[in-house]
């Protein structure tokens, strides 16, 4: 199983770089204000490009 | 400048959306029909006429890459760029790339469609395409990973929306298990080999093969549904904290799941083991994102009744939710020992590939395409409605026909007499299949005439239309 030579250390650099990628994500802040987001796609309304309040 | 307007506010950038929408439509009427034809191959092999091009072993491949990669494909180009714009209040990055990835795309279906027939293949599942083609699709997929991260790059939003998570993640991972899988040394122009060897070819394939089902077919079909089903329930995600956790869940475990379909092969026992283990990990995060996509409906379940687009995206997570129980179910070795091989496999796969993937696609065009062509809804919506129906009951016809297929399949292999010999030769168990192809069939058919229905609608939808321009939102709005 040769193959598991290229695999396995391909599969470890992979979790390494999630992990950075989801340290990154918490240090810039992206988990702060998740409430919020998951509304905001709503706020705008996608025809007029204007916040949906204003329809 | 060109227009003279004097409020000179950018427009997003839809040109690929809308062509990838209509594409989309247009390869899964074909992809679809392919299929409907080599099911009546499998009940009346006759119909191959005796041309090589019509024979089940060419067509079968021609129709997984036109449904996966032409149909599933073109409408995760038009998602994706849609959602990305959208959700990053910000026009696409590079257009003109764009607009390649979208002919680059059409070119490889298109030689796809030529020399699959013609029998140049690889001879790997999913990844059939000799490496000229191949060579293409990286040169594609880096364009699309450009054009997607950039405008991520250039968002004006500082918080990522989660769909555009899927979307990265499934651009990433299938760049990665493309050129992995499809290195091979070219000895002319239509003909390669591996780069691998027996089982570690085997290994690589399948790895690929799994994650491919992972992170084509699952990661980003998921980002479609974190963005269209809160859009068209008109309600935020029931958890925006749980999808966080699915997705990271997600794509922390899955890339080990493979091994699942080498079981009982000269794959070493412990590597089917973990393959194995994997994939039982995976009914946490796929059953965590499908109960938090259905529970946005939570409060509002009347607009399931009103809303066939609506059915057509809930339903298709109950798909979801069903095949990725049967998933990991099937990946227990004791159950794949009578699964493996028979047609219960088949059922699995359409119960993910027309529930889940095909279900969720359609609803996201249906929604796309009004607002590609300045319309306020699709041209009809009891033709949506009609498409639903006869497109769920298709699905059921087929994973019915596909289970009991499949059970009584592995029974009559298994089964030996006191003395140890087979009770049943192999072309017993063809013949005692043959009611369930016929069934299959109709089911197939009955898909396919939904797809019918839906390409009219679209066309009627697109030819009375015209594209407006929509502005990107000024920063004060979004605040």
């Amino acid at each position: 199983m040769d193959i598991l030579y290229l695999l396995v250390p391909m599969s470890a650099l992979l979790v390494l770089g999630l992990i950075g990628l989801f340290g990154w994500a918490l240090q810039t802040g992206q988990f702060d204000e998740l409430d919020r987001e998951g509304q905001r796609i709503l706020d705008i309304d996608q025809a007029s490009g204007r916040p949906a309040a204003e329809e | 400048m060109a227009n003279g307007s004097i409020a000179t506010q950018p427009v997003y950038s839809d040109w690929s959306v809308r062509w990838f929408s209509l594409a989309a439509v247009l390869w899964g009427v074909v992809g679809m029909a392919v299929g409907v034809f080599i099911a009546a191959e499998l009940a009346w092999p006759e119909l191959n006429l005796g041309i090589p091009w019509l024979s089940y072993g060419r067509l079968r491949p021609l129709h997984t890459n036109a449904v996966i990669f032409a149909f599933g494909g073109c409408a995760l180009f038009a998602s994706s760029y849609y959602v990305v714009q959208r959700t990053s209040q910000a026009r696409l990055f590079c257009p003109p790339l764009a607009a390649f990835t979208f002919w680059g795309w059409q070119a490889v279906i298109v030689a796809a469609a030529i020399t699959l027939p013609l029998g140049y293949t690889q001879g790997k599942e999913y990844a059939e395409l000799e490496w000229p083609i191949d060579i293409l699709i990286a040169v594609v997929w880096v364009a699309y990973a450009v054009v997607f991260f950039g405008t991520i790059a250039v968002r004006r939003v500082r918080h990522i929306y989660v769909a555009n998570w899927f979307f990265g993640a499934f651009i990433l991972a299938v760049a990665l298990l493309h050129i992995v899988n499809s290195a091979a040394i070219p000895v002319s122009l239509t003909k390669s080999y591996s780069a691998y060897a027996g089982v570690q070819d085997a290994m690589v394939q399948w790895w690929y093969g799994h994650n491919a089902v992972g992170f084509f077919l699952t990661a980003g079909f998921l980002g479609m549904m974190y963005y269209f089903i809160p859009k068209q329930a008109e309600r935020p995600v029931y958890s925006y904290r749980l999808s966080i956790v699915h997705f990271w869940a997600l794509i922390f475990t899955y890339m080990w799941a493979g091994p699942h379909h080498l079981h009982y092969t000269a794959l070493p026992d412990w590597a089917q083991s973990v393959g194995m283990l994997f994939s039982l990990v995976l009914l946490a995060p796929s059953w965590g994102g499908m109960i938090n996509g259905i529970m946005t409906l939570s409060g509002a379940w009347q607009k399931l009744r009103d809303d066939p687009i609506l059915k057509f995206l809930i339903v298709s997570l109950s798909f979801y939710g069903m095949s990725t129980f049967e998933g990991p179910m099937m990946s227990i070795k004791t159950v794949n020992a009578l699964s493996h091989y028979t047609d219960w496999t088949i059922g699995h796969v359409h119960s993910g590939a027309l529930g889940w993937v095909g279900l969720i696609s359609m609803g996201t065009l249906y929604f796309l395409v009004p607002r590609m062509f300045g319309q306020v809804r699709m041209h009809s919506t009891r033709a949506i409605e009609l498409h639903f129906w006869i497109a769920t009951v298709g699905i059921v016809l087929y994973i019915a026909a596909m289970w009991i297929a499949g059970v009584m399949q592995g029974l009559m292999w298994r089964a030996v007499n006191p003395d140890g010999t087979l009770v049943y030769s192999f072309v017993e168990s063809v013949k005692a299949t043959f009611p369930f192809y016929v069934v299959r069939l109709l089911g197939g058919v009955l898909y396919l005439a939904g797809m019918g229905v839906m390409a009219w609608n679209v066309v009627m939808t697109a030819t009375k239309g015209r594209y407006r321009p929509v502005p990107v939102p000024t920063l004060a709005a979004a605040a």
